[in-house]
């Protein structure tokens, strides 16, 4: 692989880091209110970033094109996140502020974001809470009536504010309301069932995007000055994981082949406490809220015959004596006990069931028990912190976890990886910005549990609505974009032929049979431990379900009617070029980081061993066309302000 | 498990449908109904057929995608739940399962199980938000009583899935429009606006050929998140405010 020590500018404002964004504001060009009615600019993806930012641009006065996939703005996956979202409020008066956030966010993500990022990140975090109780969003109060917050995932503060498990929800149809409020104003026009195939690019400016209309088959074309795109990662990769079914990385992807970088692939959390996986007819994994680890214990049994007797059921769990559980997470770090990270949480699970004490028939479970909780602070106060996550288990597996421990094994949940930003969000084609998940820029090597939701509105709220103005000031006199320019038939013409040819194939295998052998190949070998004989071996198997692919799969109906074979045997030829520069980008990293946890590099104790020496920089990989390999491009790291430290969570 | 399915297929908008029949086999207990579909489809598949079109996508029972009638109810027959949290484990094994779309003038079918649901975003286009924009005062700054925020909350559950108006007899989504009217009016920032926007959403239901609500109660029963019809009432309240203001 061409390694290329090209400096990416990433676009740092000068001076000190707390004045970085102020200056950048300070010094941006504005675009007036009446250049701003002849500029339109195209959102892809409804979700926390795109709903916000289409919102948001209409506000400004821009025209706005939002475009989703299912049948309203308000599906998207952010619905689907639970525990809450984090602000640096400090309204507990429990010392946290913006630097602390900051911090705990370059920590928590091993030192491999971008400090500038993730400080004005931790910087405009505080509007967000403003601005989604102004637009009604139920938080949970207390009774003296002002706001109340929670600790999560790992953080020594309580700076987490939630709306029961249903924050993502809340917020997703805060935003929503607010695109909705856009519409009814004429400023934001919305078009549902549109799946985006293709980035339109006229003299090196992203200009357009072609679209598949899920219903009737139609192709077609959309302009604009600027292309937001906030499609969400790529977890589904691995075609078990927490994310929808329908989020796939099609969009990001062609927009990669279109010259935009993607960088750091290989940086994919895994969740740890999801519902275990059932059998070999499941078809998406559940997430169960890191929030139970506040209150919830994490264990196995200390022995191997408890063990035996729970997979025969001849005992249950709590009949297991105290004396005879390993509480590993609080053994093995004192210091933070069940609430460490979700990677290092992720990698014990995976450490005690290799080690032979997974707790159900798959061997693949671990235990998080709530007996303890609920004797000290009685089932009322649990049921009130945890209830609907409660009935939500017990619906699924048919457990009641008010009376025997819920089992819990990791998922992939995230990818931090993402296109390529620079400090406005701009990727390398001018005019395309990515937000959200979409985009790798705040959460290193891992991100912190509730701050997804905060990364995604901050983008859509409040950084995008500003960054782009610099870029459209240059485009006033640039007119309405004609899709009838030539790059628009190309573009058309290409998304064309790439559907005719998975029509023609006619072989035997169903899309989701390709995928689930995809996916156990990356989770067998880039999954949560990871080493460079199992990736170069990935590589090779990836390369066969390709050919299966190429010369097998089996798509019905025709190209013109509502299909969705066909949506998936599209997304499934992408989800193929992101498994391999997922497993590329893991072989080029030779450190465990994060979520990437290469076994060559850990400590004696099996703890992940990060090489600062070798490894600071994002990695950012080029298209180089379908036969070529990609060439990567190293962005390094400068850390100014933070002094690098070996995370800790033992003591 | 065994299952004989019978199944609403329908071409698209236009052509006419019918039921037709498959068997499933070998379904394990633990398998949700939807992936006992996906084991249905990918059988379909192999054999060359059309598979069977349906909405969903978080399967988690939050993103209200999908929906199904299943033997006569809304989100079948387990109760609090949407059909993606359904499980096998509460059918009979060898019984004869109903599958059809959701059933309602204001939903036309797209294609098999597939419906459009286009007008509970034109619904919410007409009044649901608060028409606050730019910089807004602190989050703490109106205290508000956590009886309120979390009646509130109960009101926001709703996701949109559209059992209710397909339960309905009458084909009316006044549990929809009431859930979004009482979320924001419980508040003191929705207050301000609360009659204007009941009125706006009403007329707007009114508009897109949804029925009205003759209290049978069905939406409250068949609802998988448990909104109350209490919610139809406050709704009721803010719409007269909104007449006698006229």
């Amino acid at each position: 692989m061409a390694d290329i020590e090209t400096k990416l500018n990433s676009g740092i404002p000068e001076g000190p880091l707390a004045e970085k964004w102020t200056n950048y504001k300070s010094h941006v060009r504005v675009v007036n209110p009446n250049n701003k009615r002849k500029l339109d600019i195209i959102v892809v993806g409804t979700g926390l970033a795109g709903a916000s930012a289409a919102a948001t641009l209409g506000e400004l006065g821009y025209n706005v094109k939002v475009f989703c996939i299912s049948d309203s703005p308000r599906r998207a996956h952010s619905i689907a996140a639970q525990g809450g979202i984090n602000a640096a409020k400090n309204y507990q008066n429990d010392n946290d502020s913006v630097y602390r956030l900051f911090y705990d966010t370059i920590k928590g993500g091993d030192y491999r974001a971008r400090e500038a990022n993730v400080y004005r990140l931790a910087e405009v975090s505080n509007l967000i809470i403003d601005k989604c109780v102004a637009q009604g969003v139920p938080f949970a109060r207390e009774y003296g009536g002002l706001l109340a917050n929670r600790s999560f995932g790992g953080a020594q503060v309580s700076r987490t504010f939630y709306a029961r498990g249903q924050t993502g929800q809340q917020l997703l149809l805060g935003a929503y309301a607010s695109l909705n409020r856009q519409i009814a104003a004429g400023k934001v026009k919305s078009y549902v069932r549109r799946e985006m195939l293709d980035l339109v690019v006229i003299d090196g400016k992203a200009r357009g995007i072609i679209c598949r209309n899920l219903v009737t088959g139609e192709i077609e074309r959309y302009g604009a000055h600027a292309v937001v795109l906030a499609t969400g990662g790529y977890g589904n990769t691995y075609f078990l994981s927490t994310n929808a079914m329908n989020c796939n990385c099609s969009a990001a992807l062609q927009c990669y082949r279109k010259g935009a970088y993607f960088a750091n692939p290989c940086f994919v959390q895994i969740h740890p406490t999801c519902i275990p996986v059932h059998g070999e007819q499941q078809s998406k994994l559940t997430l169960m809220s890191e929030s139970l680890r506040n209150d919830g214990r994490i264990w196995v049994p200390k022995k191997l015959e408890d063990v035996e007797k729970l997979r025969k059921k001849q005992i249950k769990p709590s009949q297991i004596p105290e004396e005879d559980r390993d509480y590993y997470l609080e053994r093995r770090y004192p210091a933070f006990g069940n609430l460490v990270p979700r990677d290092v949480a992720s990698r014990a699970a995976k450490e005690r069931c290799d080690a032979g004490y997974g707790v159900n028939e798959t061997g693949l479970a671990v235990f998080l028990d709530f007996a303890e909780p609920i004797k000290r602070l009685g089932r009322k106060v649990i049921e009130e912190r945890y209830g609907n996550l409660f009935q939500m288990y017990e619906k699924i597996t048919d457990v009641n976890p008010y009376e025997e421990p819920m089992q819990i094994f990791p998922a992939i949940h995230y990818t931090m990886g993402g296109i390529w930003v620079d400090y406005s969000l701009m990727t390398t084609i001018p005019g395309l910005y990515a937000l959200g998940e979409a985009n790798f820029s705040d959460h290193g090597g891992n991100r912190l549990g509730a701050s997804a939701l905060m990364q995604g509105l901050a983008d859509g709220y409040y950084v995008l609505p500003y960054t782009i103005g610099d870029y459209l000031s240059h485009e006033i006199l640039t007119p309405k974009i004609d899709t009838n320019h030539p790059a628009f038939k190309e573009a058309e013409d290409a998304v064309k032929a790439k559907i005719e040819k998975v029509f023609k194939v006619k072989g035997s295998q169903p899309v989701d049979a390709l995928h689930k052998k995809l996916g156990n190949i990356m989770w067998e070998y880039v999954g949560m431990a990871r080493n460079e004989a199992g990736l170069k071996k990935a590589l090779g198997l990836i390369e066969e379900v390709r050919k299966e692919y190429e010369t097998d799969v089996k798509v019905p109906g025709e190209n013109n009617e509502f299909n969705q074979e066909l949506e998936k045997a599209v997304r499934f030829g992408d989800f193929l070029d992101m498994a391999k520069l997922i497993t590329l980008d893991a072989l080029n990293r030779g450190e465990s980081c994060g979520g990437h946890f290469r076994e060559e590099s850990q400590t004696e104790e099996g703890e992940a061993k990060r090489d600062d020496e070798h490894y600071m920089y994002v990695s950012a990989w080029e298209y180089r066309g379908e036969k070529e390999e990609p060439a990567l491009h190293k962005e390094p790291l400068n850390y100014e302000e933070v002094k690098l430290s070996t995370r800790n969570y033992k003591d | 498990m065994k299952f004989t399915l019978k199944i609403w297929r329908q071409k698209n908008a236009k052509a006419k449908g019918r039921f037709e029949t498959y068997q499933v086999e070998g379904i394990s207990p633990d398998t949700s109904f939807l992936e006992m579909l996906d084991i249905l489809n990918e059988k379909l598949v192999r054999e060359g057929k059309e598979p069977v079109a349906f909405d969903h996508d978080c399967r988690e029972g939050i993103c209200g995608m999908c929906s199904l009638y299943v033997n006569g109810r809304a989100h079948g027959p387990d109760d609090d739940v949407t059909t993606c949290q359904l499980h096998c484990r509460k059918f009979h094994d060898g019984d004869t399962i109903t599958i059809e779309p959701w059933r309602s003038a204001a939903f036309p079918v797209i294609k098999d199980l597939v419906v459009n649901r286009g007008a509970f975003d034109q619904i919410l286009q007409a009044g649901g938000f608060i028409n606050i924009g730019g910089i807004v005062p602190d989050a703490n700054a109106i205290p508000i009583s956590k009886v309120d925020a979390d009646e509130s909350m109960d009101a926001a559950a709703c996701i949109g899935c559209g059992a209710c108006v397909a339960t309905c007899k009458n084909g009316s989504a006044m549990l929809f429009v009431a859930a979004r009217v009482s979320s924001l009016a419980k508040l003191p920032q929705g207050r301000v606006e609360a009659a204007r926007r009941a009125k706006a959403m009403v007329a707007k239901m009114d508009e897109l050929g949804f029925g009205a609500c003759s209290n049978t109660q069905a939406c409250e029963a068949e609802c998988p998140k448990g909104v109350s019809i209490a919610h139809i009432a406050r709704l009721n309240r803010e719409f007269l405010l909104a007449k006698v203001q006229d």
